[in-house]
């Protein structure tokens, strides 16, 4: 039965299970595990980069093609639910059509991107999701009526997802609709995921590997490449579009930068190539020790330079502003030292 | 040393396919030995390997007495390897002209060897300036020929230099491959069409499954019938 | 993965329409200067806009002639061609405002030598850290276009966090030299003295450009290798030299761009590079992969489209050019004057 929940797509490496278990205890535990607010946003964090790291893993992984469109895919369902929850009004149905109309244009703006880079060639779709991904962001914060422009928006959910909702206690912990919010969030993300897992299991997951491998042979054994490129797009969308409806769920606020800043883009590349391209359990590992690293990482870093205030250059690069500039050597590093990732490297059997 | 090039147990992958397994290949000097066999058989494959458009898994390739299986593919064409290739790899953009300037890569190609190549192709003298994308197919299959010729080389490996050509065209290529071997050169043909091969070839090499199953001389090949059933099929055109 | 059948079966001249569709992008900017001119009615802000836009245009063809080159020749795509951009920026605005007793001093003679030293010293180190870029980058992943991009991404943002590291995390906000301030009036239309260099300045290289690419012997090793860079090596020519000269000059052309768009703003950030990249890799694509032409033709669209809709509407400067590009590949999907590739 379990089995068959993760679509027969087993860790297949002892340690890779352990750790794959270890995280599904921790999330599914964390407001008793980790009492205290910080701990829950960094566990919801957690959960909705796991999601959205795993429905790039299905483009960037499983298909081989590279977008920088997924953060506005994120942006379009975080928005839906921002703009549902402001005109139609606090409550679960505009949840649900934000959500919804969120993942539905995602997914037809993917269509159109899709149809007119993808059946050229698949290195445009780099560049065009680049150029409209961008054009989307400045569009976001110039059109400030509708959108709040640079500040974001932010908006009431239903009281019962709000920490206002109290509930009594179990376990010696406080439960309110906060840890009903973050609940609704884990099942969601859960769900979504094995919904990933199913999806690149299936017979049409197993095309967009030979395409992957070989879109020439793929196409002559009679796949129309394009069709399934341009599907495993839209997917990969309407996915990133939910994931972004949930987060806007959590947070109660959308803003340019918490949903479309190009910086969330390369976070996602670096978790997807940390964790392991095409492996979807990769988007696990991969998020869990991005989303720990920045949270925790970074205050590190500020103690470092000041440590080392008295020497000089040293600490122009430990500044955690710089974070960037460490991500970016260790990015580089993983490509060419560490391709298959952490799950890749644990299968290998190291 | 009677062989310009010597190919000894050459393996060739391709992705994961495995073209070339063993092939063994010995090409005299200033003779003309043709590389026959059905399609697919790895005789196009064995063509790239020598030029180093492909690299060779294991084995050895001896050209002039030195070991050029490491080399890439720009030294070996300095050292005197000249291709001819199967699309013929005419430079569409450029034009006639253009396309010939750089085919002389030690410097301008001479008036002498001009004249020469326009008395061989005599089209090309007429679209001197014009793009190379507007010729006719015979009419880039002559350029590609020309192209081999504006330069002096020790050997010459040119694949299917007749496919697809007016009956016309062919006979005014396989003059052309004449009188490079007028000039002393060391030719390796692919052909398909046997009355060329017959006419043109000193020696037969005839390839199956990556491997070579028979060397002699072209004549006798082209006098035993039974032979050439055996070894190409029928896929091979007869007389 | 489109085997394109070449049949010219016999020589003839080439029809009228045939014509037509090779000259049709080269039409498409005087087409689109008519369509400002009567979209926008006032001859003078019109002149004012079309020069602007022709100095954007020529900006940014600056910055992306290099990428398209070096993706026609390799098959290299470089996503952090931006980091050019910004590197060559920074450098030449540190070299102008070092000589700021020659870009005060009311002289053309002094401001213009102040700028060519600007942009020489941007060059040189632009055309350096290329070189190095290619060795340490983007050499080890020939050949795998997902590498390419990951990678070359992730040499985008090094770069930049180190132009942090090295001039501080601000903008630094610049003046133009002396001379080059303020505006000639012309036909009642106030025309920026800078943007009729930049103009000038991006011509010239453009004309110097076509002039290497046609006339010269590295020029045709340059276009045939775009075409079928295998049969260039059959014929004895060292392409990888030849792509590292090309993907150094590209680097360095982008330092330029870097320091023309740096004066043409007055202000500089580290991430104006990035930024430049998505106009940049509009160009390429609606231009054609691999063409220079393409690319001028392009960026001059882009550079005109832009000033014109931010006159007219200005919310939808940018999504204009998304616009631009969905229709030019609508009618030519491989872009404007798609290199035909011998395969």
């Amino acid at each position: 039965m379990l089995v068959n929940l993760i679509s027969g797509d087993t860790p297949r490496s002892a340690v890779l299970t352990v750790l794959l278990l270890i995280v599904l205890v921790c999330l599914a535990g964390a407001p008793f595990l980790f009492p205290g607010v910080r701990s829950l946003e960094t566990a919801a964090t957690i959960c909705i980069f796991i999601l959205l790291v795993a429905s790039y893993d299905l483009l960037l992984g499983y298909t081989g093609i590279v977008s920088f469109a997924h953060t506005m895919f994120f942006g379009l369902g975080a928005y839906g639910v921002a703009l549902a929850s402001i005109h139609i009004g606090r409550g679960w149905g505009a949840l649900i059509v934000g959500s919804l109309s969120g993942a539905v244009a995602a997914a037809a703006l993917a269509l159109i991107i899709g149809l007119f880079s993808l059946r050229v060639r698949a290195i445009f779709f780099a560049m065009i999701t680049l150029a409209v991904a961008s054009a989307v962001a400045v569009l976001v914060s110039q059109l400030f009526n509708i959108t709040g422009g640079e500040d974001g928006l932010t908006y009431l959910i239903p009281r019962e997802l709000t920490p206002a909702f109290r509930m009594g206690e179990l376990f010696g912990v406080r439960v309110n609709g906060r840890v009903l919010n973050y609940y609704l969030i884990f099942v969601a993300c859960l769900a979504l995921f094995l919904l990933l897992l199913r999806i690149v299991n299936s017979p049409f997951g197993r095309v967009l590997q030979a395409i992957r491998e070989n879109d020439f042979r793929a196409e002559a054994i009679g796949y129309r490449v394009v069709w399934y490129r341009t599907a495993a797009t839209c997917l990969s969308a309407a996915i990133a579009a939910l994931a972004g409806a949930l987060y806007a769920i959590w947070l109660r606020y959308v803003g340019p930068d918490t949903t479309l800043s190009f910086e969330i883009m390369l976070d996602i590349l670096l978790m997807v190539v940390i964790g392991g391209m095409g492996t979807m359990y990769g988007a696990v590992l991969g998020a869990v020790i991005f989303v720990l690293a920045q949270n925790y990482l970074q205050n590190l870093m500020g103690v470092a330079a000041e440590a080392t205030e008295a020497l000089p250059i040293l600490p122009l690069f430990l500044d955690p502003n710089r974070w960037l500039l460490w991500l970016g050597l260790l990015f580089i590093l993983s490509v060419y030292f560490f391709p298959t990732g952490i799950v890749g490297r644990l299968r290998s059997g190291r | 040393m009677s062989d310009v090039l010597r190919i000894e147990g050459l393996f060739t992958d391709i992705a994961q396919y495995h073209i070339l397994e063993g092939v063994d290949l010995a090409v005299p000097r200033g003779q003309v030995t043709m590389l026959l066999g059905r399609n697919g058989v790895g005789k196009t494959t064995t063509l790239k390997t020598v030029m180093g458009h492909w690299a060779a898994k294991a084995g050895s390739i001896r050209y002039d007495g030195q070991d050029i299986t490491a080399w890439p593919t720009p030294a070996r064409a300095r050292a005197g390897i000249g291709f001819v290739p199967e699309d013929m790899g005419i430079f569409t953009d450029l034009t006639v002209e253009e396309n010939m300037v750089l085919a002389a890569a030690s410097g301008p190609p001479d008036a002498a060897r001009l004249e020469r190549v326009f008395a061989a192709f005599p089209p090309l003298k007429t679209f001197w300036k014009s793009e190379a994308g507007t010729l006719s197919g015979g009419q880039k299959q002559m350029l590609s020929i020309a192209r081999a010729m504006a330069e002096e080389r020790v050997l010459y490996l040119i694949d299917e230099p007749t496919k697809g050509l007016a009956p016309a065209i062919v006979s005014t290529m396989a003059g052309a491959l004449r009188e490079l071997k007028g000039q002393g050169a060391s030719i390796l043909l692919v052909e398909q069409n046997f009355a060329v091969a017959k006419a043109l070839g000193d020696h037969a090499a005839v390839m199956d499954d990556g491997r070579i199953v028979w060397t002699g001389a072209m004549a006798e090949l082209a006098a035993d019938a039974g032979l050439q059933e055996r070894l190409m099929g029928l896929s091979m055109e007869a007389e | 993965m489109s085997a394109a059948p070449d049949h010219a079966p016999t020589m003839t001249r080439a029809s009228f329409a045939h014509r037509l569709g090779q000259a049709a992008p080269y039409l498409l900017v005087p087409v689109l200067i008519v369509l400002g001119f009567l979209s926008i009615g006032s001859s003078s802000s019109w002149l004012t806009l079309t020069v602007s836009g022709l100095a954007m245009g020529m900006m940014i063809f600056v910055m992306a002639s290099g990428l398209t080159l070096v993706f026609g020749l390799m098959d290299v795509i470089n996503f952090g061609h931006g980091a050019f951009v910004s590197l060559g920026a920074f450098v030449g605005i540190s070299v102008l405002l070092a000589l700021t007793g020659w870009t005060t001093a009311p002289s053309l003679f002094l401001n213009l030598a102040a700028v060519l030293l600007a942009i020489a010293a941007a060059m040189v180190l632009t055309g350096l850290v290329g070189w190095g870029f290619e060795r340490v980058i983007v050499r080890p992943v020939y050949g795998a276009h997902l590498k390419q991009i990951l990678v070359t991404v992730g040499g985008l943002i090094v770069v930049e966090q180190l132009i942090h590291v090295i001039w501080g995390p601000d903008e630094i906000f610049l003046n133009r030299p002396e001379t080059l301030k303020g505006a000639v009036t012309f036909a009642g239309a106030a025309l920026e003295k800078y943007r009729i260099l930049a103009v000038v300045l991006g011509l010239a290289i453009f004309v110097a450009m076509r002039l290497v690419l046609r006339r010269t012997k590295i020029g045709l090793i340059v276009r045939a290798g775009v075409q079928n860079g295998q049969m260039v090596e059959s014929l004895g020519y060292r392409l990888r030299l030849v792509f590292i000269g090309v993907f150094v000059a590209g680097s360095a052309l982008a330092g330029l761009g870097g320091v023309m768009w740096g004066l043409y703003q007055e202000v500089i950030t580290a991430g104006m590079g990035e930024r430049m990249m998505i106009l940049v890799f509009i160009v390429v694509i609606i231009g054609g992969l691999g063409s220079v032409e393409g690319a001028f033709i392009g960026a001059l669209l882009v550079g005109l489209l832009q000033n014109y809709i931010a006159f007219l509407a200005p919310k939808l400067a940018l999504v204009s050019n998304i616009g631009l590009m969905a229709a030019i590949l609508m009618w030519r999907p491989q872009g404007m004057m798609p290199v035909v590739k011998a395969k």
